[in-house]
C-alpha cells in the first residue's frame, strides 16, 4: 500500500479496495517501524490522523469523492497546526503548540487529507542538507550515510521512503526542488504569491513559497490544486483563479520550446549529471519539443544577492522569538537583555544565528546601500534575464543541483560550500517564477533531478511537461532499497 | 573589509544573540567567509537599475475596517512562558 | 547672550479606526489586558499583516487638509529594535516613502498674528503595547491591547520658536484631527502624544544647536512647561561651558524637569528596510478625489466664513472655530435665535465660563444649544432682560427647567411691561426717596444725569430686575419732570 501514489489512492478509496483508516494505520505502522533510520518526522499525530481518516471515510460513505479525500500526507514542521507542536526544527519553538492552522493546512484538511504528522527540516528552513535541525539530521533513504537535501529534507525522505505518498514543503532558495532532486521525487515551487503564506513560519518573506513534494507530477498537480489560491490574510497572495492542473497534464508537448541556459552547464556541474539532463532533453524532443540555447547572464550573481536578501529578511522575521509570548525562554533571566540574549542564543542553532548576524549586518547603518539595495538591484537583473528568456522559450530546463547527495557532515564545517549548491535553484525565488524538479536518472545509485522553470503562474505547464516525461520514462518509479 | 571581533560583538548585540566567548573567533571567521561570498556582488554593474523588493511588483490590497477578532487570551497565553493577571511577564523594564 | 529656541514636534495621533492597522482586533481603550491582542498583534509565528483601508483614508484626509503632497506610492518599512512592548521585534512604519509629504498648517498666536508652520511629513505606523511597572515579583507586565493601533506620526519642520508657539501648533493639530474625525484627541488616554525636539542657538546664528528630544508629553500644559524647562536647561548648560548631547529625555511633571532616558539611545541602529510582508500602497486618483469629497469644512475655512457670514470679529471667529464641537454648538445657537452676535457673546461668555468652572467639554454642556438659543430669543423679544437672562442660564445649567420659557414661568422671571404696574411701582419708589427727588429737581442737566442712574437702580431693585428697563427709563423721566 505504501507504494501507491495519491492518484492511485483516490482510485483505491473510491473502489473501496481499502479505507482511509486502513491506509493511514498501515502508514503509521510503517513510520513507527522505519522512521528511526531516517528521522524524517518530528511529531507523529496518530490520534488526529485516525480521526481525520474516519471522517474522510464517513464523507466518502455519504457520497463525496474528492480526489484527496482520505489521502495521507504530512506537513513540513513550519506550517502552523492548531494545538500540535510546530517547531521549525528549532529549540526556540521546541514547545510551541500553534494556536491556529496555516491556510495550507486548513485547505488540505478541508479537501479531506489525513495528516500523519510534522516533518523534520533544516532549522527555520535555513539549509540544504537538513543537518541543522534541533531534532537531528535527516538521512537520505537512498543512502543512509548521505543527506536528503534541505530544507524540506524530512518531507523528501518520508515520501521517498514510502512513509507517506506526498508532503508539503517550502522553498525559499530551492528547499523543495533540491531535496526532491536528491531523493528521486517531483517537487514544485509555485509562483510567489500563488500559495498563501499565512501560518507558514517565515524565513525570508519575499522568497518563501509553499508547495508539494510527491512521487509524480500528477500527485503534485493534485496537491497544488488544493493548496493554491487567494487568501485575504496574506497581502502578497495573488487574487487570480487557480488553473485546472490535472486537466493540463495531458496536453501534448508538440511545439514546446525548451531553453537550455548555457550558464547551467558550466563549471561546477558534475559531468554525469549533465549527461542525464541532456538525456531528458532528448526524450522531450521525441515528444515534440524543440530546444534552444539561451543565456541567463546574471545567474552567477544570484548566490551573493540571495545571501544578503534572505538573511536580511530573516534577521527581522526572527526577532519575534524573544522568550516573551511563546517558545523557549532561558532559565532565570537577570534582566531584559539577558532574557533576549540567552533565550535567543540558546534557542537558535549555529546556522540560524549566522544568518541573523549576516542579515543584521547587511541592514545596519552604513552598509544598507552596499549590501541590501545592491542585492535588490541584482534581483531585478535576474528577473529581467528570465523575462527576456521567456520571450523566446516556454520553459527553461537544466540540472536542479550541481552534485548528487553528499555525505552527512561533508559540508557542515564550511557553510559557503553548502550555499554554492543552491546555484541553480535560487534564481527562481529571486525572480518569483515557478520551478519544478523531477527525477532524471541516477549517478552512482544516487538520484539526479532536472529542473524546469516557467513564466509566472504557469505551474500547469511545468506539471504538464513533467507528467508527459513521466509517461514515457520510469525513473520516478524507482524506489530505494530497504524502503 | 573583514569583520573584527568587536564588529561581531556589536552585531550580536544588535540582534540580541548571546554568544559564548569561545564561539566568537570561529563565528568571526565564518561570517567573513560569507561576506567574502557576498562581496562578489560589488563587481556587478547595477547603474540605473531600480531595486526589486517583491518579485511580482503588485500593490497592497486594503482591508475593510471591521473588527473580526474575538478575545482568545486564554488560548494564546496557555503557550506563554510567564503570565500573570492576563499580562506577559518580563524582567523589569526600566525607563 | 541672546538665545533663540528652535523646536520641531513629532505628534503621534491614534487614528480612530474600529480595528487595528494590520489586524481585525478592536481598538477600544481600557479593555482587560491582552483581550484585544490577536495572533497578528502578538507577533505569533506565521502571521501576516493586511492594511486597514480606513487608516489610509484618514491619513489621506489629513494630507489633503494640510495641503500636502501625497505619497502616491507609499511604502511600509520595518524599524527593528527589541522591546517587550514591541511583539515582533520591529515596528511597521514608513520611512523613505510616507503617505503624506510636505504640507503646512497656519496657527494663530496670542497677539492674533498668523504663522505658517511647515509639516515635513506624516506617516502611518503601528502603536506599541504597554509595559506596566507595578511589581510582579520584580517583573514588569506587558499588555499588548494597544499594539497595532494605527498611528499617524506628524512631523513638523523646525519652524517653532517658543513653547507658546509649540502649544498653539499642537492645539491646531488637535483641532484639525478632530475636525477631520480621524482622532479623538484624548490626550489623557494617549490618543495624541507629542515628542518635542528642542535646541537653542545664539540669536542670529544660522546653524541649529544640538537638540534633545523630550518624549511623550501628554498635555498642552506639560508641553509648555517641558519645553521651557528644557530651553532653560540647555542655555544654562551652554553658558556654564557645557555641551548639549543629542539624547532622549523624559519630562517629569511632578518635579517639573526633564531627565535623560539612559540607554535608550545607545547605539540605536534601526535597520529600516521595506516590509516584505506588505506591498507598496498606491493612492489612485479616484480614491483621493473620493476622500477630498468627504472633507469637512476646515478650521481656517470656517473662521473666514464666520467673519463674512455672521459679521463676527476675527478674534471671535477664531475662538468659535477652534474646535469642531464649539463651532457646531455656536451655529446651532445662531440657528435657533437668529442673532449671531448674541449667540457668540453667550457661547464665549457665560457658557465658556460654565464649562471651565466645571471642567467639562462643550459636548457635555448641561445647557444645550437649543436651550441657549431659545433663551436668547426671549432676550430679543423683551420677555427677559440680559441681566435676568444670566439667572435663567444658571437655572438651565442646574436643570431646573427644560426650556428658558419653562424657567421664566416657574421662577416668575418674566419682565414686567404693564405701564400701569411699572408706574405704580415707580411712584411708590419716588415717594420713599422724596429727598432725592427734591434734590434732582433742583439740579442742572449735568448733575441730573448721574442722579437719574440712582433712580433706575432703585427701580430695578424694587422690581427685582423684572421691570422692562426701556419702560422704566421712559416713565421715570416723565415722573421726575413732574
Amino acid at each position: 500500500m505504501h507504494r501507491l501514489t495519491l492518484a492511485q489512492i483516490a482510485r483505491g478509496l473510491a473502489a473501496k479496495d481499502f479505507s482511509a483508516v486502513e491506509l493511514s494505520d498501515a502508514l503509521l505502522a510503517r513510520i513507527q517501524q522505519l522512521d528511526p533510520q531516517l528521522n524524517s518526522f518530528i511529531t507523529v499525530t496518530a490520534d488526529q490522523a485516525r480521526a481525520q481518516a474516519q471522517a474522510a471515510d464517513a464523507r466518502r460513505a455519504s457520497g463525496e469523492n474528492g480526489a484527496l479525500l482520505g489521502a495521507p500526507i504530512a506537513h513540513k514542521d513550519l506550517f502552523c497546526t492548531k494545538d500540535v507542536l510546530t517547531t521549525c526544527a528549532s529549540k526556540i519553538l521546541h514547545n510551541f503548540k500553534a494556536p491556529y492552522d496555516a491556510t495550507v493546512v486548513e485547505k488540505l484538511a478541508a479537501a479531506g487529507t489525513v495528516s500523519l504528522g510534522k516533518l523534520n527540516m533544516d532549522e527555520f528552513a535555513m539549509g540544504s542538507a537538513n543537518e541543522s535541525s534541533h531534532f537531528g539530521a535527516v538521512k537520505n533513504p537512498w543512502d543512509l550515510s548521505r543527506v536528503p537535501g534541505g530544507s524540506s529534507g524530512g518531507s523528501a525522505a518520508a515520501v521517498a521512503a514510502g512513509l507517506i505518498p506526498a508532503a508539503t514543503g517550502t522553498d525559499t532558495g530551492g528547499s523543495i526542488r533540491q531535496p526532491a532532486a536528491l531523493t528521486n521525487l517531483t517537487g514544485l515551487k509555485p509562483t510567489y504569491g500563488r500559495v498563501s503564506r499565512w501560518g507558514m513560519i517565515a524565513y525570508a518573506s519575499s522568497l518563501d513559497q509553499g508547495g508539494p513534494l510527491a512521487r509524480t507530477a500528477e500527485d503534485c498537480a493534485l496537491l497544488l490544486g488544493a493548496m493554491a489560491g487567494f487568501d485575504p490574510k496574506d497581502s502578497t497572495c495573488v487574487d487570480a483563479p487557480v488553473d485546472d492542473y490535472l486537466a493540463a497534464l495531458n496536453q501534448p508537448l508538440a511545439g514546446l520550446r525548451i531553453g537550455l541556459p548555457r550558464e547551467y552547464f558550466g563549471a561546477g556541474l558534475d559531468a554525469r549529471i549533465a549527461e542525464q539532463v541532456l538525456a531528458v532533453v532528448e526524450e522531450l524532443k521525441k515528444l515534440g519539443a524543440t530546444v534552444k540555447d539561451i543565456s541567463l547572464p546574471n545567474m552567477q550573481h544570484a548566490i551573493p544577492a540571495y545571501y544578503v536578501i534572505a538573511p536580511a529578511e530573516a534577521s527581522s522575521n526572527l526577532s519575534r522569538f524573544d522568550g516573551v509570548r511563546f517558545g523557549y525562554r532561558c532559565e532565570n533571566p537577570v534582566n531584559l537583555e539577558d532574557l533576549y540574549k540567552r533565550s535567543r542564543g540558546e534557542g537558535f542553532g549555529a546556522e540560524v544565528k549566522r544568518r541573523i548576524m549576516v542579515g543584521t549586518y547587511a541592514l545596519s547603518a552604513g552598509y544598507y546601500d552596499a549590501y541590501y539595495l545592491k542585492a535588490q538591484r541584482i534581483r531585478r537583473l535576474i528577473k529581467n534575464d528570465f523575462v527576456q528568456a521567456f520571450a523566446e522559450v516556454d520553459v527553461i530546463l537544466g540540472p536542479t543541483t550541481p552534485n548528487p547527495a553528499w555525505q552527512l557532515g561533508a559540508k557542515s564545517a564550511d557553510p559557503v560550500s553548502a550555499y554554492l549548491e543552491d546555484i541553480y535553484t535560487i534564481t527562481a525565488n529571486l525572480a518569483g517564477i515557478p520551478g519544478l524538479s523531477m527525477p532524471a536518472g541516477f549517478v552512482d545509485g544516487l538520484p539526479v533531478g532536472v529542473q524546469l522553470l516557467a513564466p509566472y503562474f504557469q505551474e500547469a505547464r511545468l506539471l504538464n511537461v513533467a507528467h508527459q516525461y513521466q509517461q514515457v520514462t520510469d525513473w520516478h518509479t524507482r524506489t530505494p532499497a530497504g524502503f | 573589509m573583514a569583520l573584527e571581533r568587536s564588529d561581531v560583538e556589536k552585531i550580536a548585540h544588535l540582534a540580541r544573540l548571546g554568544l559564548d566567548e569561545a564561539e566568537i573567533p570561529r563565528t568571526t571567521e565564518t561570517l567573513n567567509n560569507i561576506l567574502g561570498l557576498i562581496d562578489r556582488m560589488q563587481a556587478v554593474n547595477t547603474d540605473g537599475i531600480e531595486p526589486l523588493a517583491h518579485p511580482l511588483e503588485a500593490t497592497q490590497r486594503l482591508r475593510a475596517d471591521q473588527v473580526t477578532e474575538t478575545d482568545r487570551r486564554d488560548a494564546y497565553q496557555a503557550i506563554a512562558p510567564a503570565v500573570e493577571n492576563g499580562l506577559y511577564l518580563v524582567p523589569k523594564v526600566i525607563e | 547672550m541672546q538665545w533663540e529656541t528652535v523646536i520641531g514636534l513629532e505628534i503621534h495621533a491614534q487614528l480612530s479606526t474600529r480595528s487595528k492597522i494590520f489586524s481585525g482586533s478592536a481598538t477600544t481603550f481600557g479593555a482587560e489586558p491582552n483581550t484585544q491582542a490577536s495572533l497578528v498583534d502578538l507577533g505569533m509565528p506565521g502571521t501576516l499583516p493586511v492594511l486597514n483601508e480606513e487608516a489610509v483614508r484618514m491619513a489621506v484626509k489629513f494630507g489633503l487638509a494640510i495641503d500636502a503632497e501625497l505619497g502616491r506610492t507609499n511604502v511600509f518599512a520595518r524599524k527593528n529594535y527589541f522591546y517587550p512592548d514591541l511583539p515582533k521585534g520591529y515596528q511597521t512604519s514608513q520611512m523613505d516613502h510616507p503617505v503624506v509629504g510636505k504640507g503646512h498648517l497656519d496657527i494663530t498666536l496670542e497677539d492674533g498674528t498668523v504663522k505658517r508652520i511647515g509639516i515635513t511629513r506624516a506617516h502611518l505606523e503601528e502603536d506599541a503595547g504597554k509595559s506596566l511597572h507595578e511589581d510582579f515579583h520584580g517583573m514588569s507586565g506587558i499588555d499588548l491591547n494597544r499594539a497595532g493601533t494605527p498611528l499617524l506620526e506628524i512631523v513638523s519642520e523646525p519652524d517653532i520658536r517658543s513653547a507658546k508657539e509649540a502649544v498653539a501648533y499642537v492645539k491646531a493639530i488637535h483641532a484639525l484631527v478632530r475636525y477631520l474625525g480621524i482622532c479623538d484627541g484624548n490626550m489623557a488616554e494617549g490618543s495624541l502624544r507629542c515628542d518635542c525636539n528642542v535646541s537653542v542657538r545664539p540669536k542670529g546664528q544660522e546653524a541649529f544647536g544640538t537638540r534633545a528630544e523630550i518624549k511623550n508629553v501628554n498635555s498642552f500644559r506639560f508641553i509648555e512647561k517641558a519645553i521651557n524647562h528644557e530651553i532653560q536647561r540647555q542655555i544654562e548648560l551652554i553658558e556654564d561651558g557645557g555641551k548639549v548631547v543629542q539624547e532622549t529625555r523624559l519630562y517629569d511633571p511632578n518635579k517639573d524637569e526633564t531627565r535623560s532616558m539612559r540607554g535608550k539611545e545607545e547605539a540605536n541602529d534601526y535597520r529600516y528596510f521595506p516590509c516584505p510582508d506588505l506591498l507598496p500602497v498606491v493612492l489612485e486618483d479616484s480614491f483621493i478625489e473620493q476622500v477630498r469629497g468627504e472633507l469637512p469644512e476646515l478650521p481656517g475655512e470656517k473662521r473666514a466664513r464666520f467673519e463674512s457670514q455672521y459679521g463676527l470679529s476675527a478674534y471671535d471667529a477664531s475662538v468659535l472655530s477652534a474646535s469642531r464641537e464649539m463651532a457646531e454648538y455656536f451655529e446651532a445657537v445662531q440657528a435657533a435665535c437668529g442673532d449671531a452676535k448674541l449667540a457668540a457673546n453667550w457661547v464665549m461668555g457665560d457658557l465658556s465660563s460654565l464649562l471651565n468652572e466645571s471642567g467639562i467639554e462643550i459636548e457635555q454642556s448641561p445647557v444645550s444649544a437649543q436651550q441657549l438659543g431659545g433663551m436668547i430669543l426671549r432676550i430679543k423679544d423683551n420677555t427677559i432682560s440680559g441681566k435676568i437672562a444670566k439667572d435663567v442660564f444658571k437655572f438651565l445649567a442646574a436643570r431646573e427647567g427644560a426650556t428658558a420659557d419653562e424657567v421664566i414661568e416657574k421662577k416668575g422671571l418674566k419682565q414686567v411691561t404693564d405701564t400701569g404696574a411699572i408706574e405704580a411701582m415707580l411712584k411708590e419708589m419716588l415717594d420713599a426717596n422724596a429727598a432725592q427727588v427734591e434734590q434732582y429737581r433742583a439740579s442742572d442737566e449735568a448733575k441730573r444725569g448721574k442722579m437719574f442712574g440712582f433712580f433706575v437702580g432703585q427701580a430695578m431693585k424694587a422690581s427685582k430686575g423684572k421691570a422692562n428697563p426701556g419702560q422704566v427709563n421712559e416713565l421715570l423721566k416723565k415722573l421726575l419732570e413732574g
